[in-house]
């Protein structure tokens, strides 16, 4: 059993990562080229690290399952990147920044962490700018900013919609240039599929190359996990398709805890699913919150009404009512929680979806009044564009309607101040760890998290992990790699030969994905996660019977892909229940219906779960370890948003 | 809705390949494009046959992953739009629909629908960065960028990489793309003093890879799911 020592650095918050910096070892620019170093995935997180350690002179092998480095999903953010630069001197500071941070997480999270996040958040914005990032600008050329996801400070930085996809691009370019270089050796169309540890020490990774069906090992002297969350284990989310936990899983399973599971978002303004064949969830931005008004009928009767002929005064308004001094700004997972509680009241709009109408209303007809109808394009136009494109209806004329959707995962691999988890040598970087966020992330800050790990943490504490160690030369037939590759092809193995072949992938896939929609979503409650857990080890037998996949291993084969990555997610979401249930209290996104107050608000309980959960793997039970979170700065209070 | 589909089937990059036709049966009208293939997938699944591959990810039209010829057209025939935002609502009940890959040498067919687009990464590789380090940042207000040139830079910026330009072009060109970055970067004071350096290197690897050159047709602006415009190509020839 390892024993969870978060390193964290002692003595004043504000100095605790310059010391801590100082405290760590380094390697001297001639001596780097002598160290291997592999990262998984080319998100921000893993684009950012791979540029800043091929920059300092590792060599880097790098991989992802996408045709390119420009694709992985980090590419969709649309709303923008939070930094505390208080250009607009609206009082911001590195302080509020975490102090947002911290409460937003309903305090799960630890401080030193997050204050570190908050103080290189400005070094993300003048490191994106240099590498060309077209940030919005005021007339004057100065940086523009806007508010935010429940801030009262405008301290986001954007690209019109499109900030994550200009963040990604600024730092694929910067690992281009490293590839260029030599320095880092990349590999699309691969998927890691299992860690190789020698000695306790993460070593290198089993890859299946998703062209060839090939699997290779791959060694190196530490291992950095930068593959983003798992919201796809709901089958419908805003992820990419490709969107997978099976890095993180095969880490889990080789030692690595998992951290807060169940801890996961569920985003307020997404376009409602509309029926059966639907494969995925689309976002439309949090900044449609800041003008649109949210409403649903008050009257069940009028919900199949044409919305334009429902009357002001039958219409409620339940955000505003509910949360006055916020109103419809209120975080996500308040706002989600309230959107569903009005669907299951039966004052759902829109399709019908499993007996229920999934939607409300988010009204802009009162602002297009106001401001004109050309006004709102100018500041909404693509959001109104891409609605309408999905749904064919105009935004313009009736009002949109949205629903919840999974789009982020707080819960990830537990990792200490060295984003190292407790497999040593082995790393997690952005989403993939569980870090920074808590119990809820606030808009416009997983950007900010991806590249704080990327270009500035773990470069840092990596090569002090390097320089720290003494790394043996390992061959290709080193037993344990050679056992590493075994478990591989036996599993895709039993996954192309399963003994009674039925169902495809994606009908495992949305079975697991309703359940845990079901039980483990905006609303949690004992005896339904007990069924889930129940009905998972039930699926979980029947996927192994009865998983059909067509075509052959040795091959381009998307059905294999995707039936791996089934499997890790009916694990997984075995594993989220089981968080969720123990936590016997409501915090941030986890809500358990028991611990709600009648407003809806969060019910934490501080003296017993004021921890992190970090999950260690068991093949029959998982074992609960407690990493207590001391708040020696800021005292937790109840997050109030009325 | 029933739609009948000659789909591009072929085993790897060294076979031949040919149209194999099937129907797709009880389509739902706000089913996308992309979940019609789905459909079919899990109908051959049942029928114990290889899946048709094809490439996707985000599906909401900004990861530049999905590509296919429909009926011709790079993307379908709806302007400004990627396959994954095409809805079934948008095509005729019962009609016959052609779905290739994007066919250009320098995007050699991987199997079935979906290419290699590796050729776009390395001509990023030849020069498509500005050559700043993490750490030589100066604070991002020191250098003030006029509105104009920030939202030029943009506009060509927003280029997702996926192709259909030079799928469209009758000498398989990446003008558009490689003139989009080209551009983006000039506009910006940062990105300007290698300019020249970086245009002549990315034309170079652009060639290299076996893409033509631009003789005007202009069928790339048109198939551009973000609507870049072949004016970025007119600046790209005026930095040489």
């Amino acid at each position: 059993m390892h024993k969870l020592n978060s390193n964290v650095p002692t003595g004043p918050l504000e100095n605790r990562w310059e010391k801590h910096k100082f405290d760590l070892s380094l390697i001297a620019p001639q001596n780097r080229k002598k160290y291997n170093i592999i990262v998984i995935g080319t998100g921000l997180a893993g684009a950012s690290l791979c540029a800043t350690l091929g920059e300092a002179g590792y060599n880097v092998q790098s991989f992802c399952y996408n045709d390119s480095p420009r694709r992985a999903h980090s590419i969709a953010a649309q709303g923008g990147v939070n930094a505390s630069k208080n250009y607009q001197n609206d009082g911001d500071s590195t302080w509020r920044l975490f102090y947002d941070t911290i409460k937003g997480g309903d305090f799960r999270a630890r401080e030193s962490n997050i204050y570190r996040l908050a103080q290189l958040s400005c070094n993300i914005i003048d490191q994106a700018v240099s590498q060309g990032v077209p940030f919005a600008r005021e007339y004057s050329g100065y940086l523009a900013n806007r508010s935010f996801g429940g801030t009262q400070v405008s301290r986001t930085f954007y690209a019109r919609g499109q900030t994550g996809q200009q963040l990604l691009l600024g730092a694929y370019s910067s690992m281009s240039k490293e590839i260029a270089s030599g320095r880092v050796k990349h590999k699309s169309r691969c998927e890691m599929l299992e860690v190789i540890i020698i000695e306790g020490k993460a070593r290198g990774i089993v890859v299946r190359d998703l062209v060839t069906g090939e699997i290779s090992s791959h060694l190196a002297d530490c291992v950095v996990m930068c593959t983003g969350g798992y919201s796809n284990a709901y089958y419908l989310s805003t992820n990419a398709k490709g969107c997978n936990t099976s890095a993180t899983w095969r880490a889990h399973k080789n030692g690595a805890y998992f951290a807060n599971p169940s801890f996961t978002q569920i985003h307020p303004t997404c376009v409602p699913p509309t029926g059966d064949s639907q494969s995925k969830l689309t976002l439309m931005s949090e900044s449609l919150r800041n003008d649109g008004r949210i409403w649903a009928p008050k009257k069940i009767e009028d919900c199949d009404k044409n919305p334009n002929d429902i009357p002001e005064e039958d219409r409620d308004y339940f955000l505003e009512r509910m949360y006055p001094a916020f109103a419809n700004l209120v975080p996500r997972d308040i706002a989600s929680r309230a959107l569903k509680g009005i669907c299951d009241e039966g004052r759902g709009v829109g399709s019908v979806v499993n007996n229920q109408r999934l939607g409300v209303y988010l009204d802009f007809s009162s602002v297009i009044q106001k401001m004109g109808a050309e006004k709102v394009k100018e500041k909404y136009g693509n959001l109104f564009d891409m609605y309408e494109s999905i749904t064919g209806e105009n935004p313009y004329e009736v009002p949109m309607k949205i629903y919840p959707a999974p789009h982020y995962t707080m819960g990830g691999l537990w990792v200490d101040y060295n984003l190292m988890t407790t497999i040593d040598g082995l790393f997690a970087c952005g989403e993939a760890n569980f870090s920074d966020h808590g119990a809820n992330r606030l808009g416009a800050s997983a950007l900010m998290q991806g590249l704080a790990d990327g270009y500035f943490v773990a470069p840092q504490t990596v090569a002090n992990y390097l320089a720290k160690g003494k790394f043996e030369e390992i061959t290709h037939d080193h037993p344990e790699v050679l056992a590493s590759v075994q478990s591989v092809k036996n599993r895709i193995e039993s996954l192309m030969n399963a003994p009674d072949p039925k169902h495809s992938p994606d009908y495992f896939h949305r079975k697991i994905g309703s359940i845990l929609w079901t039980s483990c979503g905006m609303a949690r409650d004992k005896e339904s996660l007990k069924k889930a857990i129940k009905s998972i080890e039930q699926i979980k037998k029947d996927f192994w019977k009865n998983i059909k996949v067509t075509g052959s291993d040795k091959d381009f084969n998307q059905t294999l892909e995707k039936a791996g990555r089934v499997a890790d997610f009916i694990e997984l979401g075995h594993l989220m229940c089981i968080d969720a249930l123990d936590r016997d209290e409501s915090c941030g996104a986890h809500a358990r219906l028991e611990y709600l107050a009648e407003s809806g608000d969060a019910m934490r309980n501080d003296e017993k779960f004021g921890y992190v959960a970090a999950w260690e793997f068991n093949e029959n039970k998982p074992t609960l370890h407690k990493e207590h979170l001391d708040f020696e700065f800021i005292k937790p209070t109840y997050r109030d948003y009325k | 809705m029933n739609f009948t589909l000659h789909i591009w089937r072929q085993k790897n990059t060294e076979s031949s390949g040919e149209f194999v036709t099937y129907n797709v049966k009880d389509v739902d009208s706000d089913t996308s494009f992309l979940e019609m293939l789905d459909q079919l997938n899990e109908d051959l699944i049942d029928q114990g046959e290889d899946c048709v591959v094809f490439d996707y990810d985000c599906r909401e039209g900004i990861c530049g992953t999905c590509s296919l010829v429909i009926n011709g057209h790079p993307h379908g025939e709806k302007k400004a739009t990627t396959t994954c935002q095409l809805y079934m609502r948008d095509y005729a009940d019962q009609s016959e629909l052609w779905i290739e890959p994007w066919r250009a040498k320098s995007f050699p067919i991987v199997k079935d629908l979906a290419v290699k687009r590796e050729s776009f990464d390395r001509i990023i590789q030849s020069g498509g960065f500005i050559s700043t380090s993490v750490g030589s940042a100066p604070e991002a207000n020191s250098q003030l960028i006029n509105k104009d040139d920030a939202d030029c830079a943009f506009d060509s910026a927003i280029c997702i990489g996926c192709g259909a330009c030079v799928a469209v072009c009758p000498n398989a060109s990446a003008s558009l793309f490689v003139a989009a970055k080209i551009n983006h970067f000039q506009r910006l004071p940062q990105g300007k003093i290698e300019s020249k350096k970086r245009a002549e290197r990315m034309i170079n690897q652009m060639e290299q890879e076996g893409f033509g050159s631009c003789s005007n047709h202009r069928h790339c602006e048109t198939v551009c799911p973000k609507e870049i415009s072949v004016s970025n190509i007119a600046a790209m020839n005026k930095i040489l």
